[in-house]
């Protein structure tokens, strides 16, 4: 288990090398700087400090020297500074982080539970009316793109019946009113975001989840479980489930990094303040170090997620733990 | 009387393409510590008769139409699926053909002994713990409080199908179903699980109802023998009687085919049953073994019924019928 895991560890590194030579050069060969946006926001022309700052920023030398110090400063874990928020990238990072996560991980939740289950009912409920609703369902929710999902999600509850908050992460006396009204509060904005990011997956993770289910209640031991007296549910949950649970996990590994991309529209969408808003505003205003530093940083993550996604596998599957 | 009873027991196959006879009228009876083999080609209905006492018939679109399946008494084919959840694994068990296959592979060994004894005997804990270890040195697997915490892939299939017989008599069954036990296992292995199932039998008193279409094994291990053809069964008795004196001429053709252990017909050709097995939508109208019979005549239009025609002994075949026992022998 710790072999595995020094392995994947290592494993990541060129990884991780990968993803900031390219990035950087992606973004070197993108036009304008941020220096443009500033100079044109500051209304400054002056050349003799334009080259200063050039020059504070280090952007007179040359690409590949630039590329090396950013390594060599990413190594030490900083990702440098920007120049809008005025602060080093790594802290903006940080204060938009919570938000992403709460959300990411909500949204993973329901994809779970939602998916699971209903993959799950319509295998064994499987050719009746139970597995073509859900079959559709999956479909749908396959095919709806997550803005569309959350702008008509937006119409609907937040809208016409005013269930949830139209956007935000939480209103803006919530602090005042103790822990719990905030939880309450954050919970009460969250409910929307998640559900049009999650239901995505959830739709995913329902086929996936169906297919294989189906395929393992067709196995021997399957006819063994039941030969044995244990009840229909206690033959899916204990002996099915169990087997059929690692496709859907390694595809939560795969899929945490597009759900972590998925979250920049639904972010945006509902004015979410986390990762996906910062990365939209900083595109936009041209602030490369914390377009660099969110990429590297939720490479980062997606490797660490994949590393425990294996080592969950050897908890799930006996088999993979002999080998 | 105790034991199983199987009367008149049908079996449909409901499909898109109309009502497939699977079974029609067999009725098998194994009395307490007795053997009965049923054997008989691929797809002759054995491993469905052994799935409908179970009441684990793939429904849809399987499903008894006819018949009682009696065990001690009770109508299994009548109780409700609630009811046949506490009789299955406890009352009546099953083992299978292919043992590594047959055990959940992410579940230790000890996790499925317990499992049953949890639910039939209400075990927990260290008692079902302490069980299981019993069971599992009952079957002869050495070393078995360490075996406990194997999962299947790290057994043998040997030790894998000793693990499927622990489970199957965990709770002392008044039948247990072995369907074609031995076949996925080595020769040497084949005789090893053999003699468990006799000594376990011996030891417990219950009934087996052997599959398999391993005469060899009939030989072995059974009382009394039934051969099924096309879902019916065409000839049953004594393993004695229906060895030496095949009444059927599918009976016939089937140890016809079966290779002498001996030197005497090692250079014999074997005999061969022209032919296959009819599918279950063209069945013809009478006999469904005619159109192979070499002694096929008019009358076998008609269905043949199975009639005695030595005591236990019954057969279903009109060429056979009144034929005494010696001359159907020489005409084999």
């Amino acid at each position: 288990m710790l072999r595995l895991l020094r392995r994947r560890l290592l494993q990541g590194v060129p990884l991780i090398l990968g993803v900031i030579v390219m990035n950087f050069l992606l973004i070197q060969a993108a036009p304008g700087s941020f220096l443009d946006v500033m100079s044109a926001e500051s209304q400054v022309s002056d050349p003799a400090l334009l080259e200063q700052l050039r020059i504070t920023y280090g952007m007179d030398q040359p690409v590949w020297l630039q590329l090396l110090k950013y390594i060599w400063s990413v190594a030490r874990l900083d990702f440098g500074f920007s120049y809008r928020q005025n602060m080093a990238v790594l802290d903006v990072i940080m204060a938009s982080l919570p938000a992403t996560l709460v959300l990411m991980l909500a949204s993973l939740a329901i994809a779970l539970l939602l998916g699971v289950a209903a993959g799950v009912v319509a295998a064994v409920k499987v050719n009746t009316v139970w597995d073509n609703l859900l079959s559709f369902l999956a479909v749908l929710f396959f095919a709806a793109p997550s803005f569309w999902l959350g702008i008509m999600l937006t119409v609907l509850f937040a809208v016409k019946l005013g269930w949830v908050p139209v956007g935000g992460m939480m209103s803006i006396t919530a602090t005042n009113e103790g822990t719990l009204a905030t939880v309450l509060d954050v919970l009460h904005h969250l409910a929307l975001p998640a559900m049009a990011l999650g239901l995505f997956y959830a739709a995913v993770y329902a086929r996936v989840m169906r297919a294989t289910m189906l395929e393992v209640l067709s196995l021997d031991f399957i006819r063994t479980a039941r030969a044995k007296g244990l009840g229909r549910w206690r033959v899916v949950l204990a002996h099915g489930l169990r087997n059929a649970l690692l496709p859907i996990v390694t595809l939560f590994g795969l899929q945490f990094g597009t759900v972590l991309g998925g979250s920049i529209v639904v972010e945006t969408v509902f004015s979410w303040p986390g990762l996906g808003s910062l990365m939209l505003d900083s595109v936009s205003s041209r602030n490369y170090p914390v377009v660099l530093g969110v990429l590297v940083f939720s490479s980062i993550v997606v490797i660490l997620v994949n590393i425990a996604v294996d080592l969950a596998y050897l908890r799930l599957d006996p088999r993979i733990r002999a080998r | 009387m105790s034991g199983l009873e199987v009367r008149g027991l049908s079996v449909a196959l409901f499909t898109r393409a109309g009502v497939l006879p699977a079974l029609s009228g067999v009725s098998l009876r194994v009395p307490p510590g007795r053997t009965l083999a049923l054997v008989g080609e691929s797809g002759c209905g054995k491993s469905m008769t052994a799935l409908a006492i179970m009441r684990l018939l793939p429904e849809p679109p399987a499903r008894i139409v006819a018949g009682q399946v009696m065990l001690d008494g009770v109508d299994l084919a009548a109780l409700p699926e609630r009811r046949m959840l506490a009789v299955r694994g406890k009352a009546v068990s099953m083992i299978f053909q292919d043992p590594m296959s047959s055990l959940n592979p992410v579940a230790t060994v000890g996790e499925q002994i317990v499992e049953v004894l949890r639910r039939h005997e209400g075990l927990g804990g260290r008692a079902a713990r302490q069980r299981a270890v019993e069971l599992l040195e009952l079957v002869g697997i050495p070393d078995a409080a360490a075996r406990l915490d194997e999962y299947p892939h790290r057994l043998s299939g040997g030790m894998c199908q000793r693990v499927m017989i622990a489970i199957a008599i965990a709770c002392r069954p008044a039948l247990l179903v072995a369907d074609e036990p031995t076949t996925a296992l080595d020769v040497t292995v084949q005789a090893q699980i053999l003699e468990l199932l006799q000594r376990l039998q011996a030891e417990t008193g219950m009934a087996l109802l052997l599959i398999t279409h391993d005469l060899g094994v009939v030989a072995e291990m059974a009382d009394e023998v039934a051969v099924m053809y096309a879902g019916r069964i065409v000839e049953q008795g004594p393993v004695d009687a229906v060895f030496d004196a095949p009444l059927h001429p599918y009976t016939r053709g089937l140890i016809g085919a079966t290779p002498s252990g001996g030197t005497a017909g090692r250079h014999a050709r074997l005999a061969d049953i022209p032919g296959s097995v009819p599918g279950l939508a063209e069945l013809p109208a009478g006999c469904a073994f005619a159109p192979r019979c070499p002694l096929a005549f008019g009358a076998c239009g008609a269905q043949p019924a199975l009639l005695a025609q030595a005591p236990g002994h019954v057969v279903a075949c009109f060429a056979a019928e009144g034929v005494p026992a010696d001359a159907a022998a020489a005409g084999a």
